[in-house]
């Protein structure tokens, strides 16, 4: 999907030039290229013994976990198994207390903030849905869209063509396009999270951090919601967040790595089947 | 649920190119926005266009030109007014830049139109020459120190060029350092609000001492004349009176245009989720510093426009009640919207101008009262109530 470039004005693929770039990809020796991620080891994302302590609790406890170039991995865990904190780590929220986070070899993470992760290509979608209530939908996409993200580039920024073509392609992914003009905040609560997603599309980015982006949806807003995260495999890395086990089951398959965490670390690691039979596992969180 | 397997993607991901236009899968779908939000509406800115006409005509014809028996004559007292409630305008068109549409409550913008006013008030002072009361060739208030020369932040003064160099840049530099250092450090809401109030205070106690160098509690008054033309002359009070009305047009059509813009968009998304905001890559620093720079900017520049029409200027527009009535201004007209701040300035200024003519005592009662009630009738103040009303009038119509 990526690299079929089409020179026809009309019919080209908008979002063309905003794939993240990679660098290192399936070849030895190489340049650090600034700004790009290098994956030359096939890992977009490594954490090596994390540790966050709050008021003496550690919420993440030595945790160890890396994550391949295009890989969607479903991480579970029960309630106060550092989930949340894993993601607030990897996005700049929390600083960790030692340990290393990188994207890539080279992009420390654990050294910049919150926007500067973001623009490095990580977007993350929140527990609860957050969109700009006050702004119409697609405002919002605007917003998050691949862009110069400095104040004068703002002033400057004009709607043109292409920047529409996008927002019209992400509107028809996620459904919305009925709604493009009406405010964030009168959508209901399974459209919100469809917004969120689409302002993830948008931001084009290197690995998607997912906070259980099913909950509070329908059945059926939950499948469609898998289809879609299916469909973005080979566009970006993935990491997901989540206790519904019958979503992890249409986002892991067969053959998908699941990892479970418990008491800030890593419990079990596998296919979602070997972890299930887990002994240990089945004792901390799945019960017997 | 039936596992299906991860390869299998349904349906073309959300990254492939659309399908071409006319084919069966595409239905055209477009949001067909213009590249650039228009400014105004065409009735907005006819209207716009009207009023300017309207008062560049009239304001010299009734000024000028009709006699003082005229009832259409404009007084030297009317003609202060509407000077001094177009500058406050200004002020809370800025004071609304950053609060209603930034979030950012500053109870502190006082201290920029005091600061605007006293770099105009310096000229002014500079202006008098050797026609004060001591004939000195330092302002009157320095005599009485015994100074005989001037101190070096005068230097310059005597040009109105300089002065009005002075207006722009002493404030943008203060809002800067400020909005540096404090919209860095991740303060906001109340401490924001609370620290800005601080400021102004601090800055109004500095201004009453008489060692600082600017007149202290009596500030700068008894200004004789502007860029050579004497300054009660009725000409002069006409060129101000536009000239501030010009400003209020271009400082409207300014904050529209930022508003307007994807920085505006970036902007308000500051004030309603700026976690969010950070999330999708963007560093509010910049944006807030720049809307917090540019409101500083416009405060001041209203205030260098109150100075020659009121004639005085002291400390006391530093002081922290000052402040919080600008935030009452915007919260009347209705925060969030241009029109809304310049109407509550003027119905704020207005009723009070009404209420010390003939019920003086009871100004600070009916200001508390709009305090209180404003807020918990009229959330959007005048502009969600003109709003409300014509859905009514609307829905009304619709249903015959």
């Amino acid at each position: 999907m990526n690299g079929t470039a089409i020179s026809d004005p009309l019919n080209h693929n908008p979002f063309d030039d905003d794939a993240p770039t990679l660098s290192g990809v399936a070849s030895l020796g190489h340049v650090v290229e600034p700004g790009a991620i290098d994956v030359s080891h096939g890992t977009i994302l490594y954490l090596e013994d994390v540790t966050v302590s709050f008021d003496g609790f550690r919420a993440l406890n030595q945790l160890s976990l890396s994550i391949d170039v295009n890989e969607l991995r479903c991480v579970i865990g029960p309630n106060g198994a550092g989930k949340t904190t894993m993601m607030d780590v990897i996005t700049g929220k929390t600083r960790p207390d030692a340990g290393k986070v990188f994207l890539g070899q080279t992009i420390d993470l654990a050294r910049m903030n919150e926007p500067a992760i973001a623009r490095a290509g990580i977007g993350r979608k929140f527990q609860k849905p957050t969109v700009f209530e006050q702004h119409p939908v697609w405002e919002n996409l605007e917003l998050a869209m691949k862009a110069d993200k400095g104040w004068w580039a703002s002033l400057r920024a004009r709607l043109d063509r292409d920047a529409q073509a996008k927002i019209e392609a992400t509107l028809e992914i996620i459904r919305l396009e009925a709604d493009a003009r009406r405010l964030a905040g009168e959508l209901s609560h399974g459209q919100k999270q469809r917004l969120e997603i689409g302002m993830l599309l948008m931001q084009r980015p290197a690995l998607l951090l997912l906070d259980e982006p099913a909950a509070g949806m329908t059945d059926d807003e939950t499948m469609e919601l898998a289809a879609l995260l299916n469909r973005l495999r080979g566009s970006c890395s993935m990491m997901v967040v989540e206790h519904d086990m019958e979503f992890v089951a249409a986002l892991a398959g067969d053959t998908g790595r699941v990892t479970v965490m418990a008491e800030g670390r890593v419990l079990a690691h596998g296919t979602l089947d070997e972890v299930k039979r887990d002994d240990a596992v089945i004792d901390s969180y799945l019960g017997r | 649920m039936t596992t299906a397997p991860p390869t299998t993607a349904s349906g073309p991901g959300p990254y492939d190119a659309p399908a071409p236009h006319g084919s069966p899968g595409r239905d055209t779908f477009a949001l067909g926005l213009p590249a650039r939000a228009p400014l105004l509406t065409r009735r907005a800115w006819l209207a716009l266009i009207s009023l300017i006409v309207a008062a560049g005509i009239g304001v010299p014809v009734c000024a000028l030109v009709l006699p003082q028996s005229s009832a259409l004559h404009l007084s030297a007292y009317t003609m202060t007014l509407t000077g001094k409630l177009m500058c406050y305008a200004i002020a809370a068109l800025a004071l609304d830049l950053v609060w209603g549409y930034c979030g950012i409550l500053s109870l502190g913008h006082g201290l920029f139109f005091a600061l605007g006013g006293y770099a105009m008030g310096m000229y002014l002072m500079r202006a008098i020459g050797h026609d004060g009361v001591y004939g000195s060739s330092v302002p009157d208030f320095m005599v009485f120190l015994n100074w005989h020369t001037l101190p070096w932040y005068w230097q310059g003064t005597q040009h109105l060029w300089y002065a009005l160099l002075l207006v722009v840049l002493v404030p943008a530099a203060l809002a800067w350092g400020f909005g540096f250092f404090t919209f860095r450090s991740r303060v906001k809401g109340v401490y924001l609000s609370i620290i800005t109030q601080a400021t102004t205070f601090a800055a109004m106690l500095l201004f009453y001492r008489n060692e600082t160098g600017f007149g202290g509690n009596n500030g700068f008054t008894d200004f004789k004349r502007i860029a050579g033309f004497p300054i009660t002359h009725p000409g002069t009070r006409t060129v101000l009176l536009l000239l501030t009305f010009t400003m209020l047009v271009l400082s409207f059509i300014g904050a529209r245009a930022i508003v307007t813009s994807k920085l505006g968009r970036v902007v308000t998304a500051v004030r309603d989720g700026e976690t969010r905001l950070m999330f999708l890559g963007y560093s509010p620093l910049g944006y807030k510093l720049f809307v917090w720079t540019v409101s500083a900017v416009l405060c001041a520049i209203a205030g260098a426009l109150y100075v020659p029409q009121v004639g005085i200027i002291n400390p006391g527009e530093m002081s922290p009640g000052n402040s919080i009535e600008m935030a009452i201004w915007v919260a009347v007209g209705g925060r969030g919207t241009l029109i809304g701040p310049i109407i509550g300035a003027f119905a704020v200024n207005g009723a009070k101008s009404v209420f010390t003519a003939y019920f003086a005592e009871y100004w600070l009662f009916f200001l508390g009262l709009i305090f209180v009630l404003v807020p918990l009738l009229l959330p959007n103040g005048i502009m969600g109530l003109i709003g409300h009303v014509m859905q009514l009038v609307a829905r009304r119509r619709k249903n015959g």
